[in-house]
């Protein structure tokens, strides 16, 4: 929020506003996060949400490491990220202010729900004295209200018990929080009818604390420093609209493939955190023609992924870091035996189990490089939510086309983001149809398009184009068995030909933003998009010669990089991991660029990439 | 061919691969490979329609041997793969070909979860009990104090039984035969493959390079009559070269006992009748072993259930049915939507 003015019976403009809301896992800060950000969206504003929920299931209720958020960045502008730090906070238990506070602007507004403010609470979340009795929070606009008590006055009506009508305070906070934003309540009134169409006093009870709560805004007398506010609509290109998760879009994008290559995609997956929605939403898309598996491990999963291709499906499977480690095997098998295949990776913090629910970008070499063998298949990122569809369509299409396994990486970040998503016209996409070899004549397993070096792919049911295949050498020219040194070496380098080459059909490197060459070139790749792309724009209009180039097509890499980034004096890669994509560029391009790496589970703030180009700015490279 | 010619009869000849045959001189692998491109005509089989599909070991280069489609797929994995031919495709006619090394000890968790979720397949498990592959080590179904060059002084953990696995799985087909048993292996391959669901025919395979004559015991044919029961539903359960003996529950117990036909009274009427449909009498003679029992041979345990492939495509039809065929334009506009702008072309 730009600036706070003292409160006053008009609503006061804003440009933008980052909301954070934060409580105990169980007050249901996702369903408030979520309601918020559809009702923000009909209002017309950009937006862009970050839910942040810990890895446990229910967490000790009260305690700092079962602190769930869920933050909302909104404005009458274009925006791309989160928000770096929120203008209003609220904390509906001490370990939500506690966990959250050191992240609020000084100025900013915190709303605290003191019912949850008991001795109890207070020791769960590690404080000695009640913060809000001291001077802590003088640097704050503070809003206390007993939400709790406010909440169970509002639902008498309906005899609930205690525990029940304590759960909808959040629905309350959302009320006060919609009016003090100018929100409307109507998408959230029927989604509760709906949710709860089978307990109807609850819905009814929610409603009422939803209404309460927002009439409360009306009617009571804030301190000074708390309004109301208003974000005008943002000027969004003309089309239809809703709001996107980066895993909603992979699984669209997903059944949107196949249809384009008129082969039934049949996914095996098991379940892992943060991909399960894929599997979940792919599930229930049953009448699309998806086939989903739930397997009994992440390898079994994949091996019928790679089954259903042999067999002239599109085989795909989703999972995360370790379920990657765990396929590396039956990936390579793919790589030998030249069936399509889609890995889906939405990385998390790693190694090993990790932070299974934060964001990371650290899997990237392990996609690149990490099977045994010279095993190379091509590797592409998704930039946005949005972007997921997207990229997830190009993965099956270099898939089926250079009849190859395609890793295509999303994160954490990316998987749970909303972001409004202007949706294209399915007939807007160029079809690309599975050719399948049904001609028995000079058949062998491994004859080659000359043009795209792909092997044949003829299914089993096809007269006359019986043959085997299998993870051992092949002869080039029968596709025989081979331990013929010789023909290891050719189908070696046939098999790294065929990927490379790809760069020949996916388009060239191109800058983001800015000037082809500058002082500057700041690069990244996945999910740090919106964050790089903010703070290269701030930096440029203070004047500075900066650059964004951002890479979809991680391997091969794009056509044209190379030059671009000789084209400038500096280079910089930041990253969420501690330095993958700066190894394979300083390997392939011998530059010399710099990292900026944070490893912390969080998104880039805008601040941060903001600060690292003008320190890298401020000091010439010495010639 | 023409559609006009009438379709070939088709012979063993038609399932032999122009591939040379690389296991050792005396493997049983050699009467299986022959066994199955002998029963393939048989029963039906076309070579289009038919997928070998293996993992890793000596048993696994079976499908290069087999004209048909076939794929050699990594360490115990293939009845995961398999499982993805038959979501893909259910109409092809599946054969999971591994060992005991594979089946049971890398791959034992994929081939429990495909037994019970009885995919519609054939798998054939090669128990050697020993790794022929890697030159000899013992496997998870070697005898206790099995001397390998991985356990010189003997291997010290307790086999694995696969049938009793398979059972205790959830299986609803489990056979037995012996390699060279030409009459045998036949039926049972035939059986499992009229199965609809998941048919196992684990086949007593003779290694003679690392393992020779483990099996001996109750395959050597001087022997066999009185070392090997032939079960036969609806039959009692009779062996012996007199066929004298036979078996029964020991009164009061769940045990079974070895006794003959004419001493202290008993007659045919009190041997046991083999019930394939019952679980429990199944895994009791999954556990006979000489010498004091002869092995139980043939179909062990057959109870259909609906196939695995088939109900998972049954809910993609249900979900068509109830909800039409999927549209993308519809399924990227349902929920919530908005519009910006004058004249966008939705509402």
């Amino acid at each position: 929020m730009d600036t706070f003015a003292s409160q006053s019976a008009e609503r006061e403009s804003l440009e933008s506003v980052v909301i954070r809301f934060a409580g105990d896992s169980g007050d249901g800060m996702q369903l408030t996060g979520t309601q918020f950000t559809q009702s923000t969206a009909l209002m017309g504003n950009d937006l862009a949400t970050f839910p942040d929920f810990p890895a446990e299931i229910r967490a000790p209720a009260g305690t700092t490491f079962g602190v769930s958020g869920f933050q909302i960045h909104f404005a009458s502008r274009d925006i791309m990220t989160p928000g770096d730090a929120p203008d209003v906070l609220v904390a509906m238990n001490p370990a939500a202010l506690k966990v959250n506070l050191p992240d609020l602007k000084v100025g900013g507004m915190l709303l605290v729900n003191t019912g949850a403010f008991t001795a109890g609470n207070l020791k769960k979340a590690g404080y000695e004295e009640n913060p809000l009795d001291g001077d802590d929070l003088a640097p704050y606009r503070v809003l206390k209200l007993d939400i709790s008590k406010l909440t169970l006055a509002s639902v008498e009506p309906f005899e609930l018990s205690t525990k029940e009508a304590l759960r909808s305070k959040n629905m309350w906070t959302l009320g006060l929080v919609m009016w003090m934003f100018d929100r409307e309540r109507s998408e959230t009134v029927a989604w509760l009818e709906k949710k709860f169409a089978k307990k109807p006093e609850i819905a009814q009870a929610n409603i009422a604390a939803l209404n309460a709560g927002h009439a409360y805004g009306e009617t009571a007398e804030f301190p000074q420093g708390i309004g109301c506010y208003t974000v005008p609509k943002a000027d969004l290109e003309a089309g239809t609209y809703r709001n996107i998760t980066g895993n909603e879009a992979t699984s669209w994008g997903v059944v949107a493939g196949a249809k384009l290559a008129g082969i039934r995609p049949v996914l095996g997956s098991y379940p892992i955190t943060p991909a399960s929605t894929i599997l979940h939403t792919l599930a229930n898309l049953k009448e699309h023609g998806v086939v989903t598996f739930q397997a009994e491990d992440e390898i079994a999963a994949v091996c019928a992924a790679i089954g259903a291709s042999y067999a002239g499906s599109l085989g795909l499977t989703s999972t995360s870091g370790p379920g990657v480690a765990l396929k590396a095997e039956a990936i390579g098998l793919a790589v030998a035996t030249e069936l399509p295949l889609l890995i889906i990776d939405v990385q998390r913090g790693g190694p090993s189990t990790g932070l299974p629910t934060k964001t990371e970008q650290s899997d990237l070499l392990q996609a690149v490089y990490g099977r045994n063998g010279d095993c190379p298949l091509p590797v592409i990122a998704a930039q946005t939510p949005g972007d997921c569809f997207y990229m997830a369509i190009e993965a099956i299409r270099l898939a089926v086309k250079y009849m190859t396994p395609v890793m295509l990486l999303t994160d954490g970040a990316l998987a749970n983001s909303a972001e409004p998503w202007k949706i294209p016209s399915f007939a807007d996409f160029e079809p690309f149809p599975a050719n399948f070899r049904t001609d028995p004549e000079n058949f062998h397993p491994f004859v080659r398009d000359p043009e795209t070096l792909a092997r044949v792919w003829a299914k089993p049911g096809t007269p006359g184009t019986e043959h085997r295949i299998g993870g051992l050498e092949k002869h080039h020219d029968s596709g025989n068995i081979s331990y013929d040194p010789d023909n290891h070496h050719k189908m070696t380098k046939i098999r790294a030909a065929k990927v490379a080459q790809i760069a020949d059909d996916v388009p060239a490197q191109t800058v983001d933003q800015g000037d082809a060459e500058g002082d500057l070139l700041v690069v990244g790749w996945g999910s740090t998009y919106g964050a790089i792309s903010q703070a290269v724009s701030a930096c440029r209009a203070s004047g500075l010669k900066v650059s964004h180039a951002h890479i979809r097509y991680i391997s091969p890499l794009p056509r044209g990089l190379g030059e671009l980034l000789k084209s400038f004096k500096r280079v910089l890669i930041p990253e969420m991991n501690n330095g993958m994509l700066i190894k394979i560029l300083r390997a392939e391009f011998l530059v010399d660029a710099k990292g900026l790496n944070k490893i912390a589970g969080q998104p880039f703030k805008v601040s941060e990439i903001e600060a690292a180009i003008r320190s890298h700015l401020s000091n010439e490279p010495s010639e | 061919m023409t559609p006009l010619d009438p379709p070939k009869k088709l012979t063993r000849k038609d399932f032999v691969s122009d591939q040379e045959v690389r296991w050792c001189p005396g493997c049983g692998d050699y009467a299986i490979v022959a066994a199955i491109q002998r029963v393939l005509p048989k029963i039906g089989s076309t070579r289009e329609n038919t997928v070998f599909v293996s993992g890793i070991g000596c048993s696994s280069r079976f499908p290069y041997y087999m004209n048909t489609y076939g794929f050699h797929t990594i360490h115990g994995r293939a009845p995961a793969l398999a499982t993805g031919v038959k979501l893909a495709n259910p109409e092809l006619d599946v054969w999971v070909i591994t060992g005991d090394g594979d089946g049971l000890s890398i791959g034992g968790n994929h081939f429990l979860h495909l037994l019970r979720r009885n995919v519609n397949l054939q798998i054939i498990l090669f128990n050697n009990r020993i790794y022929g592959l890697t030159k000899g080590q013992y496997s998870p179904t070697s005898l206790v104090g099995k001397k390998s060059p991985s356990t010189p002084l003997g291997s010290i953990d307790s086999p694995v039984t696969p049938a009793a696995f398979a059972l205790g799985s959830g299986a609803r087909f489990v056979s037995r035969a012996i390699d060279v048993d030409v009459k045998n292996l036949s039926a049972v391959l035939t059986r499992a493959h009229e199965f609809k669901g998941t048919g196992l025919i684990e086949v007593f395979q003779n290694c003679p390079v690392f393992n020779d004559g483990a099996f001996s015991h109750f395959t050597e044919r001087a022997t066999a009559t009185e070392t090997q029961l032939h079960l036969e539903h609806g039959k009692p359960m009779i062996f012996g070269k007199e066929r004298d003996r036979g078996l029964r529950l020991r009164p009061g117990t769940l045990e079974i006992e070895v006794v003959t036909i004419g001493e202290n009274g008993i007659t045919e009427a009190d041997l046991l009748v083999h019930d394939e449909t019952n679980r429990a009498q199944a895994f009791l003679l999954s556990g006979l072993e000489p010498p004091l029992f002869p092995v139980a041979l043939g179909v062990l345990f057959a109870a259909p259930a609906p196939a695995f492939e088939e109900a998972v495509l049954d809910q993609n039809r249900q979900a068509v049915e109830l909800r039409g065929a999927g549209d993308i334009d519809a399924l990227l506009r349902k929920g919530h939507t908005w519009t910006v702008g004058g004249d966008s072309q939705d509402s």
